[in-house]
């Protein structure tokens, strides 16, 4: 029987192995260091912040890989003898693979700043990181973070759970700037801001500096002001997690990289998540996507070239979403921070400042393009479908409603949004 | 059930003082509680007006001012930080001693109510005593351990229904939820019925439907009804009318949730009071099959212990009334095969295997248990007569599940275990919502990213995650539409929605993002 070896568990690993067992009766083992089971990546934050128990964390139950009979083996990978198709384990153990799948992740980036290995300095990807965590703010008064991304606000919310002083240094000229429009941007800061958070935009870390027992007591911004710390977050974006696979010959970029079929240079040997790195473009998708649904839409889609059906990963129309301490984010299409040559912006948002839309379209055919909402629920279905079918602003504006999804009984604004277009437009006429 | 988790988190403890504002405002509302305790003890309180409103005033204000400072003072939002640190609401030891102390306070209720100090000869003492101001104002008598332990009731779902709007603040569904719950408990289910016993009319609370109200068809209820003249009817002809077109017709538009998180005082105050428990029912798939069997067993109990009383109720003849113990006894043995019949007929489909065995071995056990009965002509239930199994339903069912497990226990098992384990009026209406309603709850697309928020927070340990991240809507008969998963999920994943039935569980597992061929694969494959 085709043996198919899967190393790591996430997302993107799992999705692959359930798939791969829904179709086939293949031999299946999961690889990881990490943790016994599959857990939610995502949901790391709300173990720290008491939301949830670490056991809530796992979508299925124990009893689940055994039922499945989907191996499972806790053990680090140190070397791939991808002659021999022969894992090496750190403990001098070895396993044999027909087809080996590579899922392994991504670690948090560093650019090389002076002290970013002390003692107090971490990120935040892993379980053994949240361990860290935990032991690193156990005495902690004040905390900065470095970067202003989805993982950045995150940790601040977590730490200001625990009371935890936070300095946040952006970049940009607001927070997570480099991907929302600054209007949206703005408002997400001030948001932030409104949960005591010291958000420092325009502000760039310099180096951090160690106490006389070589743990982080401060940080200097590359203005030269010091801010006092017990602990740095840094939260400047992941990278894959790809190191150990150096001085092989397998093709890698900044991720491994793969063609259209999730396949790498060598045979039998496979890459899908957050590792992976596409050598051609899809659409205007990034090369290299940490995304948690991209991955599962990978390891599905392996799957299926797996089990007997050469497939191509084909990724449709683009979303996500996030949280920011209490305003939730969805995104569908694309709306980029600074609209394009043929684009425009039409910005809506409530007076409370809670609630936000932002719709990307061509000026010239009016053809919607993509679509940000703050503190409003839209449904995903409508909005694929308007993307797909190329509709124009003024359909999607007018059957808005159409595409809510918020909970019963919620206000609705969508009059008043497309009041705000209307107006909106012929100022830019008239202008 | 559960497997207890020795270690609550991978993380260690976190901080969880409590603010100064809080520490005053637990000790006023304690001081309210400590003038009902006193009063247990038999401690004889001069003004027992001026007392039972100082008790609960003290009680009230300590309970809103808590609530202020613990959720005004902050953005409206999900606030769940350190549920599971806090010993209360993280099964520590606060969760015990609260739990047992609720138990105890339930068995004493039940079977000892002389040691409230509840006297049938004489007057009342201790703490039913100092309940008898209020309870001569409203209804004109002294009260009865019943009538004090409504009053609590009413005021637990209120004053934690106040805390309960401040914490979901930012979701209108729960307010309005809430305040229904509310409006339902002081109105219908405590004010009505005593107002009713004050003008001598039967007891009667429109909000409570049989089987819930398991003494509805109770000789002495009917009694009371047929005496009662045209409103006493009329009562009984509404009960009948709740059951059998109200309810259905309700539970086809909205779901059972109009009821269960909407109407019912169970429920009411398992959102309110037992909210902070919530989180603790267990989300097994093992918990999942011993729930289906317990709570249709107990709606099984509750069939035939109505259909006996009934029958012995009623004459042997028509003289009196058309309805005879015969025509009651195979018109109860054509419906309930009518109902089978009609679900097995056209709605197979829904009903997973053990589900339809249970259900085909349950008919034929009522069945049996009637046509023994009939031939053997005395009408005993396993040699017991109908008021003895009436008796050990109020008894087992009555007061030591609904009571003493299902609130007792909420600091432990989650504020639902009556309604998820033991209610049979649940159990009816969650057959009607799985097989015949326009209740679901949808999921939006590919947007889950299984982080486990709603499971977690489902009171009814359904494993919401299961569902979401594969995109299939949820239809489960136990779900009682409290939004919680909704309001809890950081993607907006899900959403409670009534709409057309055709096509209400979709089983699409292909997610939205996927790619075309991959829809197309699973077509073919499907073919």
């Amino acid at each position: 029987m085709e043996h198919i070896v899967i190393l790591g568990n996430g997302i993107s690993g799992i999705t692959a192995a359930r798939h791969i067992r829904k179709r086939s009766d293949k031999k299946i083992t999961v690889i990881s260091a990490e943790s016994d089971y599959f857990f939610s990546r995502t949901a790391l934050m709300y173990v720290y912040m008491g939301h949830m128990k670490w056991d809530h964390l796992k979508p299925y139950e124990d009893w689940f890989w055994e039922k499945n009979r989907i191996d499972l083996k806790n053990g680090w990978v140190q070397q791939i003898d991808f002659s021999e198709k022969t894992l090496h384990f750190k403990n001098g153990d070895k396993l044999n693979y027909d087809k080996l799948v590579l899922a392994t992740g991504s670690i948090p980036n560093k650019f090389g700043w002076e002290g970013e290995d002390l003692d107090g300095v971490q990120g935040l990807v892993s379980k053994q990181d949240l361990e860290i965590l935990e032991k690193n703010t156990k005495n902690c008064k004040k905390a900065v973070i470095i970067g202003g991304g989805l993982i950045g606000v995150e940790l601040a919310e977590m730490l200001r759970t625990r009371h935890i002083e936070v300095t946040m240094l952006v970049r940009e000229k607001a927070f997570w700037h480099s991907v929302l429009p600054f209007e949206d941007a703005n408002m997400i800061s001030e948001h932030i801001k409104s949960h005591g958070v010291d958000l420092r935009t325009a502000t760039e870390l310099d180096k951090i500096i160690p106490d006389e027992n070589g743990k982080v007591s401060s940080i200097i911004t590359k203005t030269g002001e010091q801010i006092d710390c017990q602990f740095v977050g840094l939260c400047a974006g992941v990278r894959p997690n790809i190191d150990f696979l150096k001085n092989s010959d397998l093709a890698m970029n900044k991720g491994i990289l793969v063609n259209s079929y999730l396949e790498t240079n060598i045979p039998d040997v496979y890459a899908i998540g957050d590792c992976a790195e596409q050598q051609k473009a899809i659409g205007q998708r990034k090369p290299v996507e940490s995304v948690w649904y991209t991955g599962r839409m990978m390891g599905e889609t392996l799957a299926v070239t797996l089990t007997g059906k050469r497939s191509q990963y084909n990724p449709g129309n683009w979303f996500n979403s996030a949280k920011f301490f209490d305003i939730e984010y969805q995104t569908y299409g694309w709306v980029w921070p600074k609209p394009k040559e043929n684009e425009q912006h039409f910005h809506w948002q409530h007076e409370d400042r809670t609630k936000a839309i932002t719709i990307n379209f061509d000026k010239k055919t009016n053809q919607f393009l993509g679509i940000n909402t703050f503190g409003i629920r839209m449904r995903h279905e409508v909005l694929d479908r308007w993307l797909t079918e190329n509709r124009e602003i003024t359909y999607v504006l007018a059957n808005l409603k159409q595409a809510n999804f918020d909970p019963e009984f919620y206000t609705r604004h969508e009059a008043e949004i497309f009041e705000g277009f209307k107006k909106n437009l012929q100022n830019a006429q008239t202008t | 059930m559960s497997n207890i988790e020795h270690n609550m988190s991978i993380t260690g403890d976190a901080p969880k003082s409590i603010s100064t504002t809080q520490k005053i405002a637990s000790a006023i509302g304690l001081t309210g509680l400590l003038i009902l305790v006193l009063a247990i003890a038999n401690f004889n309180f001069p003004n027992k007006s001026l007392f039972l409103s100082l008790s609960l005033g003290l009680i009230t204000l300590g309970t809103a001012i808590f609530s202020i400072d613990a959720y005004w003072g902050k953005h409206a939002g999900i606030k769940n930080d350190g549920v599971w640190f806090k010993s209360l609401s993280g099964k520590g030891f606060w969760a015990w001693i609260l739990g047992i102390g609720l138990t105890l306070f339930y068995v004493v209720l039940y079977w000892f109510p002389q040691y409230l100090g509840l006297n049938s000869e004489g007057a009342n003492s201790g703490v039913i005593g100092l309940f008898d101001p209020l309870s001569k104002f409203i209804n004109g008598g002294p009260a009865s351990e019943w009538f004090a332990y409504g009053t609590l009731y009413t005021v637990a779902i209120w004053i934690f229904g106040f805390k309960f709007i401040l914490k979901y603040r930012h979701n209108r569904y729960e307010i309005i939820r809430t305040c229904s719950v509310m409006f339902f408990q002081l109105g219908f289910a405590f004010l009505i019925p005593e107002i009713l016993a004050r003008l001598n009319k039967p007891y009667f609370a429109p909000t409570t439907i049989w089987p819930l109200n398991y003494d509805l068809f109770a000789g002495y209820r009917l009694e009371s009804f047929i005496s009662g003249g045209n409103l006493g009817v009329s009562m009984l002809i509404f009960g009948i009318v709740s059951i059998f077109v109200i309810t259905p017709i309700l539970t086809y538009k909205y779901g059972k949730r109009w009821y269960c998180s909407w109407v019912c005082g169970c429920g009411g105050l398992a959102e309110t009071a037992g909210d902070p428990f919530r989180q603790l029912s267990d989300k097994s798939q093992k918990a999942w099959k011993i729930e289906r069997w317990v709570i249709h067993s107990v709606l099984v109990f509750v069939t035939v212990m109505t259909i006996a009383v009934v029958y012995s109720y009623l004459g042997e003849n028509s003289d009196r009334f058309w309805l005879t113990k015969d025509v009651f006894l195979w018109g109860s043995a054509g419906f309930l095969t009518l109902l089978f019949a009609l679900i097995m007929i056209f709605k197979r489909d829904q009903i997973q295997k053990d589900a339809k065995y249970g259900a085909i071995g349950y008919l034929v056990v009522i069945l049996a248990i009637i046509g023994i009965n009939y031939f053997s002509g005395n009408w005993n239930i396993f040699f017991f007569p109908a008021y003895k199994l009436r008796e050990w339903y109020g008894f087992l069912i009555g007061a030591a599940f609904s009571g003493v497990i299902g609130v007792g226990f909420y600091p432990i098992f989650g504020s639902r275990v009556w309604c998820r384990f033991g209610c049979p009026m649940a159990a009816i209406l969650g057959m009607q919502q799985k097989l015949f309603s326009k209740f679901r709850i949808t999921t939006n697309g590919g947007q889950c990213i299984s982080c486990g928020n709603c499971s977690t927070y489902c009171e009814m340990g359904i494993d919401v995650r299961a569902y979401a991240q594969k995109g299939q809507n949820i239809v489960r008969s136990s779900c009682v539409g409290c939004g919680i998963c909704s309001a809890v999920c950081p993607r907006g994943v899900l959403k409670l929605e009534n709409g057309k039935t055709e096509g209400r569980i979709n089983e699409n597992e292909v997610l939205l993002g996927n790619d075309v061929d991959l829809l197309d694969l699973l077509n073919q494959k499907s073919q």
